[in-house]
């Protein structure tokens, strides 16, 4: 497949800064995370992550993270050789804080979203995404 | 211990709902059936739904053996749609020799066979669906889809056979799952003459994540306005081949199922009904989380239940497969709110229920360009062939056969479909019976090889769809069908650790993990599978055969808990 996970589709985004993160041959989620939230700890907040339950096609896994306060967000596919998806920023002038992209998913796994919130704290959220040959019907 | 019984009456009290079971169990105990006594209702409330779904292009009377196992993951085990057997029977309080049994359980089925005969055929249906509007003129009839698929005839028309018997019956709106395998165009090209909806709120483009087909439709009925929304089969580009419907995505789509039910109840809708091909235990699921579904049809599992199942305030309905059944669903919707109800889960016992000489004379006008071929006698069976059932069948056992013998295999893949209908000890294999465990748009066979690892892989993946405690993430039909090969399954294992014991058959050694086997299989979703297709497969198999004699399998173990 020629698809690349970088070939992110922002939609209805008004005011984004997509970040394109330089590839790193072996980074780890707790690194990325860690990286991320500069050590903070993650607290409860309304960070919203949606996939589907099974992905129709591993190649290109539609995931949308909303979180109305978030000054930035990033998603890692854990298990992905490259864990890390995006990391997106949000200006002032961002209507909805809400981002829809597509991943390349290696296997099953739970995809990461973390927010880094307007007064500074950190918020995650997971979604479990199944990855199977399919097949046999019903 | 509370019966389930007293449950549902409780939770109807609790609920303000009034729940009054149909005549089935009266019509059950007789030994002698008659058409007056299977049609037999005293018309309640408001409001008649008619459900019928997963016929699978059968239109002639079927013999079709429910399933001997159908064990369902950890949580929901022991309950409804997974009793078999005694305890169907006994939970629902049938006895073991009546009519009901016979069309419900496995137990005895060659002998209750002789007694009972035959099921379904879509001249019955008709004549069932006729006698309701004959009592409710305005009845809603809803057609949960596997429609336009699963025979000879539906296959070399492209589904045109049955969109003609469907329209001539009258449907007032269905959803899908197989019918996208006749791809994406064909679809496109009925649904654009159909007569009534077809409805999928969780179908959507993928370009651009917009919704490609109605959500749902309004009806007024008895003063009530009703709101069936629909629900296609949400794994279909997963279970069934994407390649010939690419621009399409499903999924469960909760959140947009929500949002469709505030947006008909914000319209006014009284009733809010889900018509499903979502499968019983996801519907279940489903229903528990989504607020304000008054009724779902339930389909895809092809589960029969001889009473709606209750979660919360919602009934679950589950009318079979194959037109062995229709349900009539009376409801009594008052202010708003669905106050009582009336059930019953109508048999279609082909030999008491008169065909509707209209629809049968159109079956015939469907059937008659295919009838030499459909008939030709291609062979005998001695013995029960069937599949329904989480793991091999001995239909499956057959077509195993003929897949390592005619292609020289060692071993063999068969999908673990839920249709296909069954054959008694003695009766004659003709071709259009190969065709209605087999017909598909892609049932080319493959010959590969592939190692004991990816073996091992496939099953343990496919026993995750099926097996995975949380029915969201189960997808598909049942276990793989295998020949040749042996296993041990621990259901409840996590994946990776639920197959064991793989052994090649013909050797009688493990299989080698490293080693690799030449295997022959069908139904491949991959795009560009070349082969012969697997009826003639078959039908050369059982030709050279003359007489099959199929016994019961025990190359698979299966281990609970």
């Amino acid at each position: 497949m020629g698809y690349s996970r970088r070939h992110t589709l922002a939609m209805g985004l008004g005011g984004l800064f997509v970040t394109v993160v330089p590839i790193r041959v072996s980074a780890d989620a707790e690194g990325l995370i860690e990286a991320f939230t500069g050590g903070a700890e993650i607290v409860e907040g309304p960070l919203d992550i949606s996939a589907p339950e099974i992905a129709e096609n591993g190649n290109a896994v539609p995931v949308t993270v909303t979180c109305p306060d978030a000054k930035s967000i990033r998603i890692l596919a854990p298990a992905n050789p490259n864990p890390e998806v995006c990391t997106v920023h949000f200006g002032p002038l961002a209507g909805r804080h809400s981002l829809t992209t597509r991943i390349r998913m290696a296997e099953t796994m739970d995809v990461i979203a973390l927010a880094e919130m307007a007064d500074g704290t950190f918020v995650q959220a997971a979604a479990n995404v199944r990855v199977t040959i399919g097949g046999c019907g019903g | 211990m509370i019966s389930r019984r007293e449950f549902l009456q409780a939770s109807l009290a609790a609920s303000a709902l009034l729940g009054v079971q149909g005549g089935w169990s009266r019509v059950a105990a007789q030994q002698s059936l008659h058409q007056d006594d299977l049609l037999q209702f005293d018309t309640f409330g408001n409001v008649s739904l008619i459900h019928i779904t997963d016929i699978h292009a059968q239109l002639k009377p079927v013999w079709f053996r429910e399933a001997s196992v159908k064990l369902g993951a950890a949580p929901v085990r022991g309950q409804p749609p997974h009793l078999v057997g005694q305890d169907f029977l006994a939970h629902y309080g049938l006895d073991a020799t009546s009519a009901m049994a016979h069309a419900l359980t496995h137990d005895d089925f060659v002998a209750l066979g002789q007694a009972y005969g035959r099921m379904g055929g879509m001249d019955r249906v008709a004549t069932v669906v006729n006698a309701i509007r004959a009592d409710r003129p305005d009845a809603l009839l809803l057609d949960g889809g596997d429609t336009w698929h699963g025979s000879m005839t539906a296959l070399r028309s492209n589904g045109q056979d049955m969109v003609n018997v469907m329209n001539a019956l009258g449907v007032d709106a269905m959803t899908s799952h197989w019918e996208f395998t006749l791809g994406a165009d064909r679809v496109d090209e009925i649904v654009s003459d159909l007569p009534f909806a077809f409805l999928g709120q969780n179908i959507f483009d993928t370009d651009w994540n917009e919704p490609v087909y109605d959500p749902y439709r309004l009806f007024e009925r008895g003063g009530v306005r009703v709101a069936v929304i629909g629900q296609a089969f949400p794994y279909t580009p997963i279970a069934n081949p994407s390649w010939m419907f690419p621009g399409l995505s499903f999924g469960i789509r909760e959140q947009r199922m929500q949002d469709m039910v505030n947006e008909v109840r914000g319209q006014g809708a009284d009733l809010v009904v889900v018509l499903s091909h979502n499968g019983f235990d996801v519907d279940r699921q489903m229903a528990a989380r989504v607020q304000g579904i008054d009724v779902v049809l339930t389909g895809h599992t092809h589960d029969a239940l001889p009473e709606p199942l209750l979660v919360g305030e919602t009934l679950l309905i589950a009318s079979g497969s194959n037109g062995k059944f229709v349900t009539r669903l009376d409801l009594d919707v008052r202010d708003g709110r669905m106050m009582g109800f009336r059930h019953k889960l109508i048999p279609v016992f082909a030999d008491v229920i008169e065909p509707d000489a209209d629809m049968a004379a159109l079956i015939d006008a469907e059937r008659a360009p295919y009838l030499n071929e459909l008939t030709e006698v291609v062979g005998h069976t001695d013995s029960l062939l069937y599949r329904r059932g989480n793991f091999n069948g001995t239909w499956d056992d057959l077509i195993c056969n003929a897949l390592m013998v005619e292609r020289d295999a060692e071993i063999a893949l068969s999908p673990g479909v839920r249709w296909g209908p069954s054959l008694m000890p003695g009766d004659a294999i003709t071709r259009e019976d190969i065709y209605s465990m087999t017909a598909m748009s892609y049932g080319q066979v493959y010959r590969r090889e592939m190692t004991g690892a990816e073996l091992h892989g496939a099953l343990e993946d496919i026993a995750e769809n099926l097996f995975h405690p949380d029915p969201y993430f189960q997808q598909g039909g049942d276990m793989v069908r295998v020949g040749g090969l042996g296993y041990r399954i621990a259901v409840d294992a996590p994946m990776g650790e639920r197959i064991s014991d793989m052994v090649h058959l013909a050797s009688g050694e493990a299989v080698d993990m490293d080693r690799a086997y030449m295997v022959a299989g069908w139904a491949s979703v991959n795009e560009g599978t070349q082969g012969p297709q697997i009826w003639d497969v078959v039908e050369s198999y059982i030709r050279q055969q003359g007489r099959v004699s199929v016994p019961e399998s025990t190359n698979i173990e299966v281990v609970t808990g």
